[in-house]
């Protein structure tokens, strides 16, 4: 099976351990076999373990180490955070975002809102069991 | 002892150095005024006789002389505040409480009492749990709030929910039997009014958020993959 997703200069790649846990960066340099440039709109320019990156599908057009303005003009281009949270990948993480700070009655809410649509799933089901079997 | 001053006078003979004053004897004689004051009466110092004193009674010498002498401890004025009040716990909250006979149970907070114990209610239509104290420690507060405006909680304090006193009776062979029979203490009509009083206008109010009465009707329990410090309450 090829390699879809290359580590390339301008490769966007998800922050999956350590203080910036979460974030979108885009690599701007590598260093070495082991390390990368990377950069993004609202944090300083760090090296960072390609462990501590999860590679996306997304890529933008820049040249090696651009200035921020520059980074931040092409990532507009590219419309990287739409792309993102228009992904199933990116909706899945805002979804875990929001269950995970939900407070107690949300939480009751949420309850009460799965059990409302399991309810309508099974009644669904219940009559196209009921068509097939007549 | 003449009549003190209101403020007291600051020294008229300044210090050059310490132990040192700046104006001698007869020039501190003038300044402080004696000549005007032995003059205003006729050449003589102003005397005060001693006032009599009042005639106290003869005190009786004590029954009881101690061998030792006893130490006295140390007077202690301190007088306790009530428990400082978390700063997410305000009236109107909706608290969880954490044992006790209404464990799990979602309850709306009302106000902090003199003694530093949490006033709350069920409210008792809702979910059975009256007037009552609680303490802050066995307490999660959430952030969901009520809306506690149309009640009155003045007239509430620790005085209100302290046990009835029984008088004392005889003991008597007979009394044994007796007392098992009066187990049971009926709730007086008028703590049963108040309770009405108060959960009127908050019913009003729970009604008015959808869910919220279902919400407070249910309990709270941990749940399979739940995992305490990492809920957001």
């Amino acid at each position: 099976m090829p390699f879809k997703r290359y580590v390339e200069i301008g490769r966007v790649a998800l922050v999956n351990y350590g203080k910036d846990h979460g974030k979108l960066v885009v690599i701007v340099d590598v260093v070495d076999q082991n390390r990368a440039l990377v950069d993004a709109p609202d944090m300083v320019r760090s090296q960072m373990n390609f462990k501590r990156l999860t590679l996306t599908d997304i890529k933008i057009d820049i040249n090696k180490v651009p200035k921020k303005k520059t980074l931040i003009d092409a990532m507009e281009k590219a419309d990287v955070k739409n792309k993102w949270e228009n992904s199933s990948w990116g909706r899945k993480l805002i979804v875990q975002k929001r269950r995970a700070s939900l407070d107690d009655f949300g939480r009751f809410k949420l309850m009460l809102a799965k059990i409302k649509k399991a309810g309508i799933v099974r009644q669904e089901l219940a009559k196209l069991k009921k068509e097939t079997s007549a | 002892m003449a009549a003190k001053r209101k403020t007291p006078v600051k020294s008229r003979n300044p210090d050059l150095i310490r132990g040192v004053g700046k104006y001698s004897r007869s020039k501190m004689y003038h300044k402080r005024g004696l000549w005007a004051i032995k003059a205003k009466h006729g050449g003589v110092f102003p005397r005060h006789d001693p006032q009599p004193k009042a005639t106290t009674a003869a005190e009786k010498p004590p029954k009881f002389y101690p061998a030792d002498d006893v130490k006295k401890p140390l007077l202690n004025k301190r007088k306790p505040k009530p428990t400082k009040l978390r700063a997410n716990i305000t009236p109107g909250t909706v608290l969880i409480l954490l044992a006790g006979r209404f464990m799990g149970k979602r309850v709306v907070f009302l106000k902090q009492l003199p003694s530093g114990l949490l006033l709350v209610t069920g409210p008792f239509k809702i979910n059975g749990v009256p007037l009552r104290r609680v303490n802050q420690s066995y307490v999660i507060a959430t952030s969901t709030k009520v809306d506690i405006s149309g009640v009155n909680v003045d007239k509430f304090d620790d005085k209100y929910f302290a046990k009835e006193v029984e008088k004392k009776k005889k003991k008597g062979e007979g009394e044994f039997f007796e007392a098992e029979k009066e187990d049971k203490k009926k709730l007086p009509e008028d703590k049963k009014e108040d309770q009405k009083a108060v959960d009127a206008s908050l019913i009003k109010s729970i009604e008015g958020v959808p869910d919220l009465k279902a919400y407070l009707a249910a309990r709270f329990s941990l749940k399979s993959g739940m995992k305490p410090h990492e809920l957001a309450f």
